[in-house]
């Protein structure tokens, strides 16, 4: 290390050149190059966001379609086909392109302004991991508007999924796009854990992360883990039907279950990765509104782990009637009646705060309370269906339709909502209307319950899942009649949070920093905060920095005002994971659209070998080799220096 | 009315041990959330504003209870339940894997998109036979189902007697069933399977042990010979055309692709569970099976009037 190397960063306080002077550095250029070339995490943050939500209206607008289709018995508005496309692509929609990047959408705008850092630890892969994001979204909804979508259902059993059954092009889109797609998740995932361990703000220490921190980071964990399961599992399934390898065929010596195996082992965990982080924003937004810290953080946090940890050993439980050994079968069903546990923690974690706290209700308390009783009817019907014997009964019945979106609906949408309301104005600067947001919650709300509640019933009375008609004479009619009613009251609330969100960005009320008067960092920074977020670095001495002189007046305060400057180039603070005690000078890389390439090169890619058009292929890989060696480019300006002592 | 697949009635020892689990905990899970709910109810009450942000701000922040013990009591309370179920359902679990007594019937079931053969096997070839999406079984006994992977997988799944096996190409399932009275219980396909995964139910048909050898011998026997000329025209028409794909034994119609035709008019149901089988049905069915079953395998035949009636006149003679 030379001695040039070596710098102490100057401490000093907030003023008007000091800003003008960051300004320069971090804003984006205007225009297309800064539209193609930003890493600014908010504008990624909000672009996840606003793609997310496009995928939830045409998943939502699938399961319109479906639930005209089932409002009645031996109704023929979808044939077979299409209703096994459209149920198909309903649950891929929902579950990987609108519930897992919503969140990443929310920890990407949100997880800097938390932890009081510019960025995050790799701005460009982040960059990258939108743009693939955006790109399988894209090529899989080409493959579903030209015919081709995923006709298996989101889990894609073999063999129906291989040639012999389904020689179209729809199981090329999905597996390819999902192997695309696993590239967005798994860079995304390194970067949010990279970020939560190196880039927190100065004496924010493992303990004093927000949870909704612990949410994505453990879900960011998990899914380092699990997504190369399904990527692979998807990849064979290619090979199979592309090259006539026999990795699920029993016939040349493959198994069936390998498939399963492959896919639940990342399936469950993935179902806790897209709960976790919202259960985070509850965590942290209710306690906002309960004019309180939250009950049992320490069991919070750790509870979120403890559901993760467990969330690796549950996976069997979708394969209860696959014919396994009792004895294996006992296992995966104690460790799912287990998980429970980590869950009614949180449960009573939140009661308590509401009980215990001073609560104001407003919109967004409203979305967060309510999915307590929402996650409770999700979580109970996942227990019944952890018990091997009643799971025979219940499995592929509605049953399990209701109980998974009670979990999706009432754990991810209605904390997302809530989210909407809480951060809206701190991202536009602008508030929500409450009086829209009651029609919005309460219409929600009720639309959401009509339709699935009595869906449990339904599936008490057999009904199997992904059937595209039943019959007159099987008792299903009046409770499938309620469900789609149900369904379009949901969808007009949903509506209604868009109508509210188009009037907030026009004429809102303007917010300012802090309209909710919260505790952590974001509320600290203007709204819409400032490309480079923090001014000065904050150093925190609690949990809740904003609340700090009220909390404990004798105690030494977070310093908001006075700190590092970091001034002389695009510049965060590294810090150590445990202590966040700083130990070197993050230089964040600038503006570039080579991720943007990158991401178009893979693409290119992709589209070449679902065509198998091997000159498409070499283009694509050709074009992604370049524009990673540009992004790779060794720059003197990138060099990390230690903090002198 | 009770709903035909509903399993919260069962009739079979095995559904009988799942039922009172089942109720279990589905009054644990309705407590819960009554409970949870009630809280909550009474926590959100007791607020001290509604309104936005105004109203937020006004009221000050302060530390409060740690509530620590919340989350103990809930938890201590919780586990009571948790762990009554895990016992039940390991001793549950034990208790219906395989059945209480010797098995001596043993079916072959064979599920295909879209239908369930199922063949009974004797000693000799002649005391063997094939049928369709109709399954006899005599009451008071376990019978063995050994369930054979055919073409994708699907799940056997009869809610009245007993809870869903998966039935996986390349691997041979074993599921039993025991029905405790005559009568007739709905069975339907599980897992997602294509076109008409919706459309592949079966029947399975509990008789008192004299009633169920009668029905045995019955199938046993081979197709009777045309008599009238209506008939012969039929039967010609079979062999020519169902028979590339359906066996009628003691016929030239020998394939194995479809269900077994031989006593297809003993059968209550047509196109597995679809229709009541009925000369109005059967008639319909063979015209446009794709209108009744889109996406089924059977093609439209297109016959004449003539060629109809003649094709009814047979099968009537296949009881």
């Amino acid at each position: 290390m030379r001695a040039a190397d070596l710098r102490t960063p100057a401490i000093g306080i907030d003023s008007v050149e000091h800003q003008a002077r960051l300004l320069r550095l971090w804003e984006t250029a205007p225009g297309l190059k800064g539209f193609f070339g930003t890493v600014d995490h908010k504008r990624i943050g909000i672009r996840y966001i606003v793609t997310a939500f496009v995928f939830l209206v045409l998943g939502g607008l699938e399961a319109l379609v479906m639930r005209l289709q089932l409002a009645g018995p031996n109704l023929s508005l979808l044939t077979p086909e299409q209703y096994d496309q459209l149920f198909s692509t309903h649950g891929m929609t929902m579950i990987f392109l609108y519930a897992s990047p919503i969140l990443s959408g929310f920890s990407n705008y949100l997880w800097p302004l938390l932890l009081g850092s510019r960025d995050m630890a790799f701005p460009r892969l982040n960059a990258l991991s939108y743009w693939i994001y955006l790109a399988a979204g894209i090529f899989l909804y080409v493959g579903f508007l030209t015919g081709n979508g995923p006709n298996d259902g989101w889990f894609n059993y073999v063999p129906y999924a291989t040639r012999d059954y389904n020689p179209g092009l729809n199981e090329d889109f999905y597996s390819l796009g999902m192997v695309l797609l696993g590239i967005s998740v798994t860079v995304g995932a390194a970067n949010f854990i990279v970020t939560a361990m190196r880039t927190r703000a100065p004496g924010m220490s493992i303990n004093r992360l927000p949870i909704l921190v612990w949410g994505t980071l453990t879900a960011s964990a998990a899914n380092l883990i699990v997504v190369p399961a399904v990527s692979l599992a998807f990849f064979l399934l290619w090979m199979d039907r592309q090259f006539g390898t026999h990795f699920y065929e029993p016939a040349g010596g493959g198994q069936p279950l390998l498939w399963q195996h492959l896919f639940w082992i990342f399936g469950h965990p993935w179902v806790y990765a897209i709960v976790l982080p919202a259960m985070g924003m509850v965590s942290d937004g209710l306690p906002v509104f309960c004019r309180r810290p939250l009950v049992g953080y320490a069991f919070v946090a750790m509870s979120t782990v403890a559901t993760m940890i467990l969330g690796f050993g549950v996976w069997v439980h979708h394969m209860f009637a696959t014919g396994l050994p009792g004895l294996g079968l006992s296992f995966f069903s104690g460790a799912s009646i287990a998980i429970t546990v980590p869950s009614a923690v949180a449960v009573f974690a939140w009661l308590a705060t509401i009980w215990l706290g001073r609560p104001v209700i407003t919109t967004a308390f409203l979305y967060f309370s309510s999915m307590i009783i929402l996650f409770v009817i999700g979580g109970v019907s996942g227990f019944m269906t952890a018990s091997v014997p009643v799971d025979w009964q219940l499995t592929d019945t509605y049953f399990v339709v209701a109980h998974l979106h009670y979990v999706l609906i009432g754990i991810n949408v209605f904390p997302v909502v809530g989210a909407v309301y809480f951060w809206f104005p701190k991202m536009t600067g602008r508030m929500l209307d409450e009086r829209l947001g009651r029609w919005n919650f309460w219409i929600m709300f009720i639309g959401f319950n009509l339709a699935f509640l009595p869906m449990h019933l339904t599936g008490l009375f057999g009904m199997p899942r992904r059937v595209y008609t039943y019959a007159d004479n099987m008792g299903w009619n009046t409770l499938n009649l309620i469900t789609s009613i149900g369904s379009f009251v949901f969808a007009i609330g949903v509506l209604l949070l868009f109508v509210n969100v188009v009037r907030g960005l026009r004429s809102g009320a303007r917010a300012g920093a802090n309209p909710w008067d919260g505790p952590t960092l974001e509320w600290s920074v203007p709204s819409p905060p400032p490309a480079y977020n923090f001014a000065v670095i904050p150093t925190v001495t609690s949990l809740h920095p904003l609340w700090d002189a009220r909390l404990s007046p004798s105690a030494t305060a977070s310093s908001l005002d006075r700190g590092m400057l970091l001034e002389q180039g695009k510049e965060t603070i590294g810090t150590t994971s445990l202590d966040a005690t700083p130990d070197m000078l993050l230089e964040i890389p600038g503006d570039t659209v080579a991720p943007f390439w990158v991401a178009l090169g893979a693409s290119g890619t992709f589209v070449g070998l679902l065509l198998k058009n091997w000159g498409l292929v070499s283009v694509g890989v050709v074009v992604t080799a370049l524009a990673v060696l540009a992004w790779l480019w060794p720059r003197r300006a990138l060099g990390e220096r230690e903090v002198a002592s | 009315m009770r709903p035909l697949l509903g399993y919260l009635d069962a009739l079979g020892p095995q559904a009988q041990t799942i039922l009172p689990l089942t109720w279990f905990t589905l009054g644990v899970s309705v407590a819960v959330c009554v409970i949870i709910a009630w809280l909550l109810w009474v926590a959100v009450r007791r607020a001290r504003a509604n309104g936005g942000a105004l109203e937020t701000r006004a009221v000050p922040i302060e530390r409060g209870a740690n509530g620590i013990n919340w989350i103990r009591t809930g938890l201590v309370i919780s586990a009571i339940p948790l762990l009554i179920t895990l016992v039940w359902t390991m001793v549950a679990i034990a208790s219906i894997s395989r059945p209480r007594q010797h098995t001596e019937l043993a079916i072959d079931v064979t599920p295909y998109q879209w239908w369930w053969q199922a063949s009974y096997p004797g000693q000799e070839p002649t005391e063997s036979f094939t049928t369709a999406n109709e399954i006899h079984i005599p009451t008071g006994v376990p019978v063995l189902m050994r369930l054979h992977g055919g073409d994708v997988i699907h799940s056997f799944w009869v809610p009245k007697l007993a809870g869903k096996t998966d039935v996986i190409p390349g691997q041979t399932n074993l599921a039993w069933l025991q029905a405790n009275q005559p009568g007739r219980f709905r069975g339907q396909c599980s897992e997602y399977c294509g076109a008409q995964h919706a459309g592949m139910g079966f029947e399975v048909v509990a008789e008192s042990p004299a009633d169920f050898e009668q029905w045995r011998a019955a199938q046993l026997a081979i197709a009777p010979p045309p008599s009238t000329p209506a008939q012969q025209r039929g039967a010609g028409l079979i062999v020519y055309r169902c028979g590339l794909c359906h066996q009628v034994r003691g016929t030239a119609a020998r394939a194995l692709s479809a269900p077994d035709l031989t006593h297809v008019m003993s059968r209550r149901t047509l196109a597995a569970g679809r229709l009541i089988n009925n000369p109005g049905n059967l008639a319909g069915w063979i015209e446009d099976p794709q209108d009744i079953k889109p996406g089924t395998l059977m093609p439209n035949q297109y016959l004449n009037a003539r060629e109809l009636s003649d094709v009814q006149a047979y099968l009537e003679l296949l009881k």
